[in-house]
């Protein structure tokens, strides 16, 4: 990935354009909501702290608001995307830099030491930043706030503040607004105010569309204990989740491929969409890029499956009274099913055995070989000789924390918005392989308009070089591909669509493209099949 | 081994050498005097306006040559010795060839108007160009106002990239629409407000009549023929065309017209020699096409051709069906078979305008068959799968109308407006019949 100085590295507005007067008071006035809460996190305490919540997120809210409304009200409907390059915060410069440093160390403070933005440790009270957010906390669920508190509020007004300003950005454009509005509306509900509200009557935390394996502690012993002890709706909760992952998703996967949950649901993607739309044309696109890809999100896929499994191997071994399994039924359920899928994969596949089928093949694979060996080595709490709750903390720790957030969304402006969704979460791996497996969905390529322009490999987030299959007429089926359909707005020829159809002919590969002549083309294109 | 070299490393010559690459062992090189590397010319505009930068128009990454044995060679093709077969260089160099594949496009026309090479003034072709223009117009402090001569696609790319700097733009066309010897009049007349709205200073049926000068022999106004107007600007940017770059081939015994001569074949009238691309010209025109085409889409075709008739499976250049795209500011625009500007005398034609004022579409068809001829669409977005199936089927403009949604290739939840466009047909067919 290039990360070379350039220009932009300098403060001196080297931009031949910059913020307009009203932008730049716009980017004040949120900027002073944001250092309340700075201010706040340095343990100042503010006299009226329900007061200054407000004042802080309204700030924060106006700021973007008006912020948007300039950029792009007042121009006419179309892309906006000049000066992407030539901006210090949206192409790796100082300003992008300084955000990407500031973030990371946002991410560290949430995830390590609480305490430093007032956490209360061992029953004291918050102070600081946290005790800030414990009025509106005690509005919602009676309780002082947390640090996920505090960070899920803030991560919901991320996406709303910038949904809004990515909806006007998109005013031309009914697919983006429309999965915008969507990704706003599971944030704020049932990623925000659902689990608040269910906490305040008692029952256990859950975030309806948080599915395993992005949730990767729903199996953990303490989350399903808490749907146990919650009577009836508690068991519905659970079912409702394990039915999500075996049925509802592969379900709409099929129909609508994966973007159904990384861009119109998903927080993570959320977020990415929303907060994260100015550094999306920072991902690196080259082929060693997608090579990496393909080897640590199916890692992590492998990682994140073996554990869940171990973590359910010693439940299973723990609490024998509350299960219908015992350990070794439960080990080969889970083999059977597997080799199930990984003879599915290789039937379906037989005749076309690329790469992709091989790397979701070698991933199930790999699992079964990881379970059996579970089931060898592991005797009394004891997994691979290691404690379970260990390999929940190594997880928790490596994928949960560090990749996912610090990494995930702390490097936003210097890997591009998506870094996580991209070579980290195992269950993108998992719809990603039904995407390209199994799936209705593509990215239909319009005969031969390409121009090789190079604006949709630029600006898609996954790094998928979309402009090298069309520009062969070739339709885009590839695992990683979320959907958010920016590629096809920005692509200036009308090139691109995103639809569901059927599954035959749905990969081709051309040589020669629609336009040229009839015989040629049947001659080239059917020479290697 | 035989050797093959392709001058020039744009969309045609690039093609060639993939295809020719796929196909057999011969050792390839391609020249280029512009840059290392093949980049897409039809993204110069981005670049500009920041969308991307230089390395994102390279549709290959720059491990890609070696690894497929394609060797590049930056440098300036002086001339062309047909006898020796070999190539000169501007430096001196020589170079052998045994298969030559001239792809070398095209320049911007230059009519000798006064003052055309001054300081400031420059086309919009060659990646040098864009640097000119970074250098005179890097922002509007430097650049006041800049006067676009010439209404064309390339001429309003430009317009568009300097009004993404805030630069006040002059925009002199000669026609009295914009581009309409291409559109039909509703849907010139269309980008015309577009344009203004876009603030544009659209100056129609105007002509250039002199660039002038300041005293360090860089541009300061334009004037205007007739009226003798005076527009003063700090850059000028010429876009009235192009033609194809072939000064150098004057003396090489290469036939040459407008363009490098070629038949069906792509070969000129000595052996070995075959020209591709913006450069080459029919010595009959193909259907309705015109001898030289200098798009994008042509020059891979021809590429993809004139690739096998190299490697031993002889064939004709056989375009299909006509069509293009381009985008006019924030409207896209596609077209499938023809729509002539002046409706021709066998060709009848429905136009739709959606009162927005930034979509419509023109419908030809045959006067007295109803045969699907063509369709202009500006706004939404078409299928070319569907409608070069319609062409060849030569399906009857009823049928087209009533089936225009299977070929809509909007993004999904857009607005469908073929049920208005069809109500509006089969009202103007009332009207006529
Ligand atoms: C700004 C712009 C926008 C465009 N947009 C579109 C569009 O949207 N759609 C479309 O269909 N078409 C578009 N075109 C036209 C399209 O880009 C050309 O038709 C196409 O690039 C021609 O390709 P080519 O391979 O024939 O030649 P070129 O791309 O011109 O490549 C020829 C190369 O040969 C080199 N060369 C020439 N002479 C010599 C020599 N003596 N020695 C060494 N090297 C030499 C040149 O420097 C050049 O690099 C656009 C053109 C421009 C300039
Ligand atoms: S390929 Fe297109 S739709 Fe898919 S992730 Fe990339 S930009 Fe989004
Ligand atoms: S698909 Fe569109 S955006 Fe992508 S390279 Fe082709 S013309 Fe450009």
């Amino acid at each position: 990935m290039s990360t070379k100085l350039d220009h932009s590295m300098s403060l001196a507005s080297p931009e031949p354009k910059g913020l307009s007067t009203k932008q730049k008071i716009s980017v004040a006035i949120g900027l002073s909501g944001l250092l309340i809460l700075l201010l706040a996190a340095f343990n100042i305490d503010f006299p009226n702290r329900p007061l200054f919540l407000a004042l802080s997120l309204i700030l924060i809210t106006i700021g973007t608001i008006i912020f948007a409304n300039d950029a792009y009200l007042t121009k006419l409907e179309g892309i906006k995307n000049d000066g992407v390059w030539f901006k210090s915060i949206s192409s790796r410069g100082l300003l992008g830099w300084m955000t990407g440093i500031l973030l990371t160390g946002f991410y560290i403070i949430l995830y390590f030491y609480p305490q430093y933005i007032g956490q209360g440790v061992d029953g004291k009270e918050n102070t600081g930043l946290i005790a800030l957010f414990d009025p509106l906390s005690y509005l919602l669920k009676g309780q002082p706030a947390s640090q996920w508190f505090v960070y899920g509020t803030l991560y919901t007004v991320a996406i709303l503040v910038f949904g809004y300003k990515f909806i006007l950005k998109y005013r031309h454009n009914r697919y983006q607004q429309l999965r915008t509005v969507s990704v706003m509306f599971f944030q704020l509900g049932f990623a925000f105010l659902i689990p608040e509200f269910m906490q305040a009557l008692n029952y256990p935390y859950y975030d309806f569309k948080n599915m395993w394996p992005l949730n990767y502690y729903f199996f953990y012993d303490w989350n399903i204990n808490g749907f146990l002890n919650s009577g009836t709706l508690g068991f519905a909760m659970l079912l409702f989740g394990i039915l999500s992952i075996f049925v509802i998703s592969p379900f709409l996967t099929y129909k609508y491929g994966k973007r159904w949950y990384c861009s119109w649901v998903c927080g993570c993607g959320g977020l990415a969409e929303t907060a994260g739309d100015s550094f999306r044309q920072l991902s690196s696109k080259k082929l060693s890029a997608w090579k990496f890809e393909r080897w640590s999100i199916h890692t992590v896929l492998v990682f994140a499956v073996v554990m869940t499994i171990a973590v359910l191997y010693s439940y299973i071994g723990k609490n024998p009274d509350r299960s219908i399994f015992t350990r070794s039924q439960f080990i080969w359920a889970v083999v059977s099913f597997l080799s199930l899928l990984f003879i599915a994969i290789l039937i379906y596949r037989r005749k076309r055995l690329d790469k992709d089928a091989k790397f979701a093949g070698g991933a199930v694979l790999l699992t079964i070989v990881g379970v059996l060996l579970l089931n060898h080595f592991s005797e009394g709490n004891k997994i691979f000789f290691i404690e379970s709750y260990k390999l929940q903390k190594a997880y928790g720790f490596a994928i949960g924390s560090i990749f996912s957030g610090v990494i995930g969304t702390g490097f936003y402006p210097i890997l591009g918005n998506r870094v996580w969704c991209r070579f980290g979460c195992p269950m993108a791996a998992i719809l990603g392989a039904q995407q390209r497996l199994f799936s209705k969905f593509r990215i239909t390529t319009n005969g031969g308009q390409c121009i090789s322009c190079g604006n949709c490999s630029t600006y898609c987030e996954m790094g998928i070089d979309v402009r090298s299959y069309a520009q062969k007429g070739e339709n885009i089926v590839r695992s990683s591909c979320v959907g958010c359909g920016i590629c096809a707005a920005v692509c200036p020829r009308g090139v691109l669509k995103l639809e569901n159809d059927k599954l035959e002919g749905r990969i081709n590969s051309n040589e020669i493209l629609l336009g040229n002549d009839v015989d040629l083309m049947d001659y080239v294109n059917n020479q290697k099949n | 081994m035989e050797h093959i070299v392709i001058i020039g490393n744009g969309i045609s010559g690039v093609t060639a050498a993939r295809h020719i690459r796929k196909m057999s062992d011969k050792r390839i090189t391609i020249i280029s005097a512009e840059t290392e590397y093949f980049f897409s010319r039809t993204a110069l505009m981005y670049i500009y306006m920041g969308h991307m930068k230089f390395e994102h128009t390279q549709p290959y990454e720059n491990w890609f040559w070696d690894k497929n044995r394609i060797e590049l060679k930056k440098g300036l093709v002086s001339k062309v010795d047909i006898k020796s077969k070999s190539l000169h260089f501007s430096d001196g160099e020589k170079m052998n060839y045994d298969t030559l594949i001239i792809a070398i496009g095209s320049k911007p026309n230059k009519f000798g108007w006064p003052g055309q090479d001054l300081d400031g003034v420059m086309g919009m072709y060659h990646k040098q160009d864009l640097e000119n223009l970074e250098k005179y117009a890097p922002n509007n402090k430097t650049c006041k106002r800049a006067v676009i001569v010439g209404g064309g696609l390339i001429g309003i790319e430009l317009a568009e990239m300097l009004r993404s700097r805030d630069i006040p733009v002059t925009f002199l066309v000669r026609e009295s629409s914009f581009w309409n010897g291409v559109l039909p009049e509703g849907e010139s007349q269309m980008i015309n407000r577009h344009i203004k709205n876009h603030h544009i200073d659209l100056r129609l049926s105007s002509n250039l009549q002199e660039i002038i000068a300041d005293d360090n022999g860089k541009v300061k106004g334009v004037i205007l023929q007739g009226t003798g107007d005076i527009i003063d600007c700090d850059v000028v940017g010429l876009t009235a065309g192009v033609s194809p770059n072939i000064d150098f081939l004057k003396d090489s015994g290469i036939d040459l017209g407008r363009g490098v001569k070629v038949n069906r074949f792509l070969e000129t009238n000595v052996p070995k020699i075959y020209a591709i691309g913006d450069c080459a010209e029919q010595h009959e025109a193909i259907g309705l096409r015109r001898p030289v085409e200098a798009v994008w889409y042509t020059g891979r075709m021809m590429g993809e051709t004139v690739a096998q008739t190299i490697c031993g499976k002889k064939i004709e250049y056989k375009p299909g069906h006509w069509f293009n795209s381009a985008k006019f500011l924030d409207i896209e625009y596609q077209t499938y078979g023809w729509v002539f500007a002046k409706p021709k005398d066998y060709e009848t034609q429905f136009h739709w305008k959606h009162e927005d004022d930034t979509k419509c579409i023109t419908v030809s068809y045959h006067k007295e068959t109803g045969e699907f001829l063509g369709i202009n669409t500006f706004g939404i977005r078409m299928r070319h799968e569907v409608f070069d199936q319609w062409l060849t089927d030569k399906k009857d403009i009823h049928y087209v109308m009533k089936n225009l949604s299977q070929a809509n290739f909007d993004p999904e939840f857009y607005k469908k407006h073929e049920s208005t466009i069809l109500t509006s047909f089969q009202k103007s067919q009332l009207q006529t019949a």
